[in-house]
């Protein structure tokens, strides 16, 4: 039965549902992509999306539903089963091998006997065609995120797919790189494929897409032609209501308020083969001021947080001061004892412990620098004044949970963050360094973040929040620095910064030489 | 001259056995999977081959029984861990412990039982050419088998497409399975292979280094290879490097021994250990060349989604 079939849809997807436990991930879910078409499937992060698009990729089977492809009933069973039939997929984490060269990671999704010369050939050719250049024999651990996911273009292209699906492609790239992709795209569907986008990008959807479906907790909420709506009504039917906006009030003073989080020629060798060296950096963070770093992925933030937050120790002690005080030589603890509190990257793992619950983790973060509050005489824990003060954290930041006490994993990202942050907030610290605050939170939790960053660093502390949400650094930062291979570029103030500025220092561009550029543009 | 001839044909079948080994855990370790059983699989190879070759009176069939052994009792291991995702390390641990107790009970009769000796080769007019003859064309056939073990894996690691594809799914498993590599099945055949050739190593001791049937015969060494593949990075040659040394050292500190050197006996015997690390610790000091070539799913389990 392929019915309305008229030789222009391509894929059809019929009442797709796939259940985990309780959770109904994908809700009878239609979609229906045209030959030619840049499709946008559109949605929050937990709407369903990825689940989607791993049914049509085959690596996850669905519990009911049809998919019809070119008309025909089919049944994608696998990863490879899907390749088979012309489905290309680019990943949003990466699925290469970082140990193998690029053109080995090429040869490994075709399935022809060629050779790797051949292979790499072929995809250097291609590449250029397509103005992505690529060095086929290089590392792909060596290798930037623009450029790995150029080799997951390239290899999708390849396999001359119909249909090409991009989970998040621009989540890793500058602005500029972005335009790249773009041209990439407008290309691809001129030659007659379709490509179904996913992005909760508004901007970029209304720019490219020609028609979208929005996902909402699982179902399809409706189809439209992003072009004749504005972002607004996008992020409307997005996230069901309106989001508050987050307000910055205006920072006053601070150019004569002290300095309490103090970077002076902070330098650090690198520590493994594919790691990024960090190089002589200087940032000083104001009482009142945020301070927002930006940069693509893996050009030195993860290594650049574990310095400051005490992970790893420094040899010159003064290369980190905290309110005027060497801090370079303490540990984590010691750094937080002076007044200073940090959220990593990660939630699950290095934020907190999963298996444990809530209270359990604040106490194993702040054990040292709240001693006498949670822990007595004997070295006994005061289980109920630990109890409460997460009860107490749980009301301020609105954590949404199924048990009073629940454990870490438990919780949905969106929440274990708000917790995360609201566990350092309750500290009133004077120092405060977030990484990605809000990286896989929905939109509501990540507005209630911001707004509290912000309004710590009014109360009189200095904030620093590494993210590559260029969109979150310019809604709460007073300055942004950039980060590029392991440097990083003078703060500028909010009120100089443009997307076009900051995305030409995320590419490496002198400072001087972008605002060069752009005059002359 | 014979003297030296003489030690040296000692070191090759000190080294053979822990080559063999350690080859095959080389490969099993590139597919992501880290057993830690090679010394029950190869004390089980060697019951089973003293076994056979001592009841039908061929060593050869010895031979053949000792690698189908190993590889029979690596299936055990393939199915806990890669069918049922039980956690390689406690598993390959009670696969030693299991190889250890039943290679004893099997081998109760046959203790103290004259075994079946695999005869060295000998071509005429060859082997009976001065000091090389006997080292190039008189040992046994695992020294050789070894030694042709070794290359192929060599080449097939890095030469084949299957070889990259094995070597893809040890870097990542994950992103294997994205691409419709069959992950499951690659590794089967990579622990059986690795069972096949602890087999074949405990062979050699029941079937050649001393042929006979000792409880606990394979004496650690199934931990030494074990050792060799992560001292060696994962690195066919280097294997074959460590394996040697330590065959030479070993055998140095036992003539040092016999000659009563003043040295503490359980120094000398550490030696070899020692000497083992410190060389393959000196040759992997490019920190670069070691992270490449590790493979970072060591020891995961893989479930694919569902």
């Amino acid at each position: 039965m392929s019915a309305n079939h008229d030789g222009t849809t391509l894929l059809e997807v019929r009442g797709l549902t796939k259940i985990f436990g309780t959770l109904t991930a994908c809700d009878h879910v239609d979609l229906n992509i045209a030959k030619g078409e840049i499709h946008a499937l559109l949605g929050e992060n937990g709407a369903g999306k990825s689940t989607l698009v791993k049914m049509l990729f085959g690596s996850l089977e669905p519990n009911s539903g049809e998919i019809f492809w070119n008309g025909q009933a089919v049944r994608i069973t696998s990863p490879g089963a899907a390749k088979k039939l012309g489905i290309g997929m680019v990943f949003q984490h990466f699925s290469l091998f970082e140990a193998l060269t690029a053109a080995e990671n090429i040869a490994l999704s075709l399935d022809d006997g060629s050779p790797i010369s051949s292979i790499a050939a072929k995809a250097r050719a291609l590449s250029y065609s397509y103005g992505l250049p690529l060095d086929p024999e290089s590392l792909v651990g060596d290798l930037s995120v623009g450029e790995r996911q150029r080799i997951e273009i390239i290899r999708c292209l390849l396999q001359t797919p119909q249909l090409i699906i991009l989970d998040e492609p621009t989540s890793v790239l500058t602005p500029q790189e972005a335009d790249k992709l773009f041209e990439t795209l407008e290309r691809l569907r001129s030659e007659g494929k379709s490509i179904l986008y996913i992005s909760h990008r508004l901007e970029e959807v209304k720019r490219i897409c020609d028609r979208a479906t929005v996902l909402r907790h699982g179902k399809v909420v409706g189809h439209c032609n992003p072009r004749q709506e504005t972002a607004s009504s996008l992020a409307r039917m997005m996230v069901g209501n309106e989001v508050k906006a987050v307000v910055r009030a205006p920072a006053e003073g601070i150019e004569t308020a002290p300095a309490l989080l103090d970077i002076r020629a902070l330098t650090r060798k690198p520590a493994t083969p594919f790691s990024i060296p960090l190089k002589n950096i200087n940032l000083r963070v104001r009482a009142g001021e945020v301070i927002g770093i930006a940069g693509v992925a893996g050009n030195g933030q993860g290594e650049f947080f574990e310095s400051v937050s005490g992970e790893v120790l420094q040899q010159d002690a003064g290369s980190v001061r905290i309110r005027g005080k060497d801090a370079g030589g303490l540990t984590i603890t010691g750094r937080r004892l002076m007044g200073a509190a940090f959220v990593p990257e990660e939630r699950l793992g290095h934020g907190a412990a999963p298996r444990m619950k809530l209270s359990e983790n604040l106490l194993l973060s702040r054990h040292a620098t709240d001693g006498k509050a949670f822990v007595g005489s004997g070295g006994m824990v005061k289980s109920s004044a630990v109890y409460s003060a997460a009860q107490r954290i749980i009301e301020a930041m609105d954590v949404r949970k199924s048990a009073p006490d629940p454990e870490a994993a438990a919780l949905s990202g969106g929440n274990l963050q708000k917790f995360i942050v609201g566990r350092e907030l309750d500290r009133r610290p004077s120092v405060m360094v977030v990484n990605q605050p809000t990286w896989g939170v929905d939109a509501g939790a990540a507005a209630h973040i911001r707004q509290a960053l912000i309004e710590l660093a009014r109360s009189g502390s200095a904030v620093l929040v590494i993210s590559q949400d260029l969109d979150e650094l310019f809604e709460i930062s007073d300055a942004i620095a950039v980060m590029h291979n392991g440097e990083l570029s003078k703060p500028l103030p909010i009120a100089e910064a443009t997307f076009e500025k900051i995305g030409l220092l995320m590419g490496g561009a002198e400072p001087g030489h972008a605002e060069h550029t752009l005059e002359t543009a | 001259m014979d003297i030296t001839v003489n030690i040296l044909l000692t070191i090759a079948t000190a080294a053979t056995p822990l080559l063999i080994a350690a080859i095959g855990e080389l490969v099993v370790e590139r597919s992501g999977v880290l057993n830690l059983g090679v010394e029950g699989m190869m004390i089980m190879g060697a019951v089973g081959g003293f076994g056979a070759g001592y009841l039908t009176g061929s060593p050869w069939i010895g031979l053949l029984a000792a690698v189908a052994m190993g590889a029979v009792f690596s299936l055990l291991f393939a199915v806990m861990t890669l069918s049922l995702a039980t956690n390689q390390v406690a598993t390959g641990l009670s696969l030693t412990l299991l190889g250890l107790g039943l290679s004893g009970m099997m081998g109760t009769s046959f203790v103290g039982q004259p075994g079946e000796r695999l005869p060295n080769l000998d071509i005429p007019g060859l082997t009976s050419i001065p000091v090389v003859g006997r080292l190039l064309f008189g040992q046994d056939p695992i020294f050789y088998i070894s030694i042709a073990l070794t290359a192929a894996v060599m080449w097939f690691l890095f030469k084949t497409r299957t070889g990259l594809t094995l070597r893809s799914i040890g870097d990542s498993h994950t992103s294997a399975h994205a691409l419709g590599i069959k992950v499951i099945r690659y590794r089967y055949l990579s622990v059986i292979f690795g069972g096949a050739c602890a087999g074949l190593a405990g062979g050699h001791l029941s079937l050649v280094y001393t042929p006979q049937w000792v409880e606990n015969m394979t004496a650690g060494r199934g931990w030494i290879a074990l050792a060799l593949v992560v001292f060696a990075s994962w690195r066919p040659w280097r294997v074959l490097a460590g394996a040697y040394i330590f065959g030479a050292v070993w055998i140095g500190q036992l003539h040092a021994q016999a000659f009563g050197i003043p040295v503490p006996s359980q120094l000398l015997s550490s030696l070899p250990y020692l000497a083992t690390v410190v060389v393959l610790v000196l040759i992997s000091r490019n920190k670069r060349l070691t992270m490449m070539n590790t493979p970072a799913s060591l020891g995961q389990p893989f479930v694919p989604d569902r």
